[in-house]
């Protein structure tokens, strides 16, 4: 029992819910001595940001930063000897493979809650009619679903960055391991700030929380704020460490157009995380400060602006997308090479392609805005910026294509959910533009088909991808491999049921079905197709289920894999034994000796052991 | 280049049966007004490109796959070194440039066609709030809950919310413009229905509560029916307090809260209001009567009946309402008794 309380999360969510009620306890307590009566609303909100500092302390992150800050000597990261063991898992490390690992738990948790919260209101969904859920109750789960995927989007993404970057490079470690255990651990508290908001009555305005609707409807949305705003820190330390790590901590000899293509694009994902998460911050405590303190930036009546709050909000949400989606666009190229035997074609431009997308990412954030209300002036221009994402994007699929060309193609589960990835992305892809030219986006805003558009966008640029790149890294991690039976299954089973599920959500949508209703009228005849909706997410619950079976599961039973069961000629499996040791490549010297992905050139090598490898074992024994 | 040839067969195949298969299933809603004519066109412009892109992506994987597959033989077999080509690489940077360049262009165009200027428009205030929609036609001084809309004539709708932000839509029109709360912040749209029948403008924009509900019906009709809808309006209606009461309720949006038939919606229900004891959030029991609910109009968030929600109900209808509206309006709640 004892040791079960001293794990790390138990013990900070103990804290946090300790640290919550102190919170609540001393604004409550100071309106009380000013003699005014208890209020709700800014109870929770103090109580909701000091139990996420309490999480943090109760989990140790503060620890040695307190130490350093008292002039006490703390012990090198690269020395400290972690937990072994699943508990490692549950506590405090500064292990970036246990950090990415720790990610990877927190975005699978996130995907199935967030999920689940779209098979309620998919019963909904399936007639017309009002059936199980009132108004609010709907809403709330419409915002929470995109909310909480967000977020598992950003903490997937984190987990493989984290997970493999550093093994990918040649690096021990992350540039600043007790910040990257900080920006994991800060997005616990948020994750559960987030989801308390049903608890707080839910909110009613979507994942989009655009005033002045936010600012008059349930309290929820409060928690929904302070969630986001905390998720926020943890995405802009974490993408602070990569681009630091990235820069400065490769390998001898890699250069910036050796690394492995993956480390591209989540050098480009993290610069966008870098500037621009503090907008949809600041946004967010713009309203949360017009609820609380009655300020008013967005309240018309009171002379404020609902435009502007579209703006801020936009400026990061847009980008965001390729935040999601330019990991998932690398783990592809990363993969291609390996399962088609041939070179990434045009390494160069891949790579360029990813900061192109990341640039131009920016100035486009108008297009969510064309029947807003925005000046008219600036619709055009929109329309041409957004369009010109679709070069950048256009170089990669080509250059996929120009790969997979007389490629020698195998067809293991990862690359299977590769190949889903390039074709559901291309559809998300395909789709844009119709919602990127003004005249037929006032057709399409706010539409089913802006739903499936996007649904596309991110399962071909996340969750294909991230499966695939689970399937691929598993061994490296446990040194067994998942299963390709139930591998498959779980792709076959799921790609269809996407389909299903989205060509069905932009077809109604072209015809007239609005996004965020809770009921339809059933003269518009969507009936049938919105039942078919329901059935595809369904089928998806159903095939990530096999998929989480097979991924406990294998973790004892898999078949063992300790060496390079890919074939692949990146340091991490052509050097390193699976499952991976803990500190990398202590103790092992390699030199970039080749290009990282001349497949079919014989005798090359990419990375090549030096001539004191031996080390290693000395030390280890 | 025996290899590119079948593929580009293919492709062009591919692309010419996606095309038509995507054009006979019927994507869109009825054209109904001009606008819908012109924006429909860079639709189907659109589905032309993604027709396209689509069969030469799926193509030349499909066909690798197929053509290119590995020797069962050779298991170890490697596929050739090509690490990249430079030419093709700013071929198919530059033309896609161009394309999206051209694009952007055609969309252009259709937005400056879809918004061209009828100085003769019919001008209609457009006020949305939650969860109704009201049209004011200022040419005639009508107010009214339909939209009516003669055909073939443009109408210049200036729309305004009364509290957060609506969005005006019929999907048989194509065109969509969100509603604005603010003074300075009324937005103006354009269009001209050419087909008479019944529609629905829809509210496309998230808005709490009954969003999924704030739909009314859009009429379009002839000039003559037209005229016929605007004369019965102006005269040929009762003028007892009791009916006046009743059109200023319809017309102003009371109903998408407070039902007549008994059922409480997001406000009480009127049926069987006025006499009847209710409870208050302050705890405080009270008898309906003239007084109270003239104070629960202009001032509604004084006594709000317990159960119900505060903060939903506009705070000006002082402002709006003349005491002789208003009297009207409590003489027709008295009527459903």
């Amino acid at each position: 029992m004892k040791s079960f309380i001293s794990t790390g999360i138990v013990k900070g969510i103990l804290y946090q819910i300790i640290g919550s009620f102190i919170g609540a306890g001393i604004l409550g307590g100071i309106r009380a001595l000013m003699g005014l009566s208890w209020k709700t609303e800014p109870a929770i909100v103090l109580g909701g940001l000091v139990g996420a500092i309490a999480f943090i302390v109760g989990v140790g992150a503060f620890k040695d930063w307190w130490k350093m800050a008292l002039g006490e000597d703390v012990t090198e990261a690269s020395e400290v000897v972690g937990e072994q063991g699943f508990r490692r898992y549950f506590g405090f490390s500064l292990d970036h493979k246990v950090i990415g690992i720790q990610y990877g738990i927190l975005s699978m948790v996130l995907l199935v809650l967030g999920g689940s919260l779209a098979l309620i209101f998919r019963i909904e969904l399936a007639q017309s009619g009002l059936q199980i859920l009132n108004f609010v109750q709907f809403n709330t789960l419409v915002g929470l679903h995109g909310m909480v995927l967000i977020a598992s989007i950003l903490m997937g993404i984190a987990a493989m960055s984290n997970y493999v970057i550093p093994l990918l490079i040649g690096a021990e470690d992350m540039a600043f391991p007790r910040l990257n255990a900080f920006s994991f651990w800060i997005a616990v508290p948020a994750s559960i700030i987030l989801m308390s908001s049903m608890f707080f009555g839910g909110f009613e305005t979507g994942w989009t929380a655009y005033p002045p609707l936010s600012v008059r409807g349930p309290m929820g949305i409060q928690m929904f704020f302070l969630g986001v705003f905390i998720v926020g820190w943890s995405s802009i330390l974490g993408a602070l460490n990569l681009i630091a790590t990235i820069l400065t901590m490769r390998t001898k000899g890699m250069g910036l157009f050796k690394m492995p293509i993956f480390a591209w694009s989540v050098l480009a994902t993290s610069i966008i995380s870098l500037t621009a998460t503090q907008l949809i911050g600041l946004s967010f405590q713009l309203v949360m400060f017009e609820r609380l303190l009655d300020m008013s930036f967005f309240t018309p009546t009171d002379g404020g602006n609902p435009i502007l709050f579209q703006h801020l909000f936009w400026f990061y949400s847009h980008p965001a997308v390729y935040i999601f989606v330019l990991p998932g666009l690398g783990i592809i190229s990363e993969l291609l090479p390996v399962f088609v035997r041939k070179p990434l074609f045009g390494y160069k431009w891949v790579a360029m392609s990813s900061m192109g997308i990341a640039l131009t990412g920016f100035l486009v954030w108008g297009h969510h805005m064309f029947t807003a209300g925005i000046e008219e002036y600036l619709r055009v221009p929109f329309m041409y910026s957004t369009l010109l994402v679709a070069v950048p994007t256009g170089v990669k699929f080509f250059s996929w294509v120009a790969t997979i060309w007389q490629g020698k193609a195998r067809f293991p589960v990862p690359m299977l959910f590769v190949l889903g990835g390039i074709i559901v992305f291309l559809l998300g892809g395909l789709t844009g533009p119709p919602g990127g030219t003004v005249s037929t986006d006032l057709h399409l805003h706010d539409t089913y088909y802006i739903v499936g558009h996007f649904h596309n966008t991110m399962f071909g640029g996340f969750i294909f991808p991230i499966f695939a790149a689970i399937y691929y890294w598993y061994p490296k991690i446990t040194g067994r491999r998942m299963s390709e039976t139930l591998g498959k299954i779980h792709f076959y089973l799921m790609t269809p049921s996407f389909f299903l599920m989205t060509f069905g959500q932009m077809r109604i949508g072209l015809l007239g079905m609005r996004r965020r209703i809770a009921d339809y009228d059933p003269a518009m005849g969507f009936d049938f197709t919105q039942l078919l909706i329901t059935i595809g997410g369904y089928l998806i619950a159903l095939s990530i289920l096999v998929f989480f079976y097979n991924l406990i599961v294998s973790n004892k039973k898999g078949e063992l894999a300790p060496g390079n069961v890919w074939n692949s000629r990146s340091p991490e499996w052509d050097i390193l034994p699976s499952p991976a040791p803990a500190h990398n490549y202590a103790g092992i010297h390699f030199n970039v000796v080749g290009e990282p992905y001349d497949y079919g050139l014989k005798g090359s090598k990419y990375v090549e052991l030096a001539q004191n490898a031996g080390e290693r074992k000395e030390n280890d024994e | 280049m025996k290899h590119f040839s079948i593929v580009s067969i293919l492709v062009i195949l591919l692309t010419v049966i996606a095309y038509f298969f995507l054009q006979s299933v019927g994507l869109l809603p009825t054209q109904a007004s001009s606008q819908a004519i012109i924006i429909d066109q860079l639709f189907d412009i659109h589905i032309g490109i993604i027709s396209f892109l689509f069969s030469l992506i799926v193509v030349f994987i499909g066909y690798s796959f197929i053509v290119f597959r590995r020797n069962k033989l050779l298991p170890d077999e490697e596929g050739q070194h090509i690490t990249g080509s430079s030419k093709l690489e700013i071929v198919w940077t530059l033309f896609p440039l161009a394309v999206v360049i051209f694009i952007s262009y055609l969309g252009a165009i259709s937005l400056a066609e879809t918004r061209k200027i009828d100085p003769q428009a019919l001008e209609i205030k457009v006020t949305g709030g939650q969860w109704y929609w009201s049209f004011d036609y200022p040419d005639y001084g009508i107010t009214s809950d339909v939209l009516y809309l003669p055909v073939d004539r443009q109408v210049k709708l200036s729309l305004t919310s009364m509290d957060v932000i609506h969005s005006f839509w019929v999907p048989e029109f194509r065109v969509k413009q969100d509603v604005l709360p603010g003074e300075n912040l009324v937005k103006e749209l354009r269009f001209t229905p050419i087909e008479t029948g019944d529609f629905m403008v829809l509210c496309a924009e998230l808005c709490g509560g009954a969003h999924a509900y704030m739909n009314s019906p859009v009429k379009v009709v002839t000039d003559g029916e037209f005229q016929d809808w605007i004369d019965e309006e102006l005269g040929n209606f009762p003028q007892d307090p009791e009916s006046l009461g009743e059109r200023l309720a319809k017309n102003n949006g009371c109903f998408g809260c407070h039902s007549v038939d008994g059922n409480d919606g997001v406000g009480p229900t009127w049926k069987g209001l006025f006499g009847s004891e209710k409870t208050l959030v302050s705890g405080e029991k009270i008898m309906v009567d003239e007084e109270y609910l003239y104070e629960a109009i202009v001032n509604p968030n004084s006594q709000i009946v317990l159960g119900f929600p505060a903060n939903v109900m506009a705070q000006n209808y002082s402002e709006l309402f003349t005491d002789e509206d208003l009297n009207n309006m409590i003489a027709f709640i008295k009527s459903l008794e």
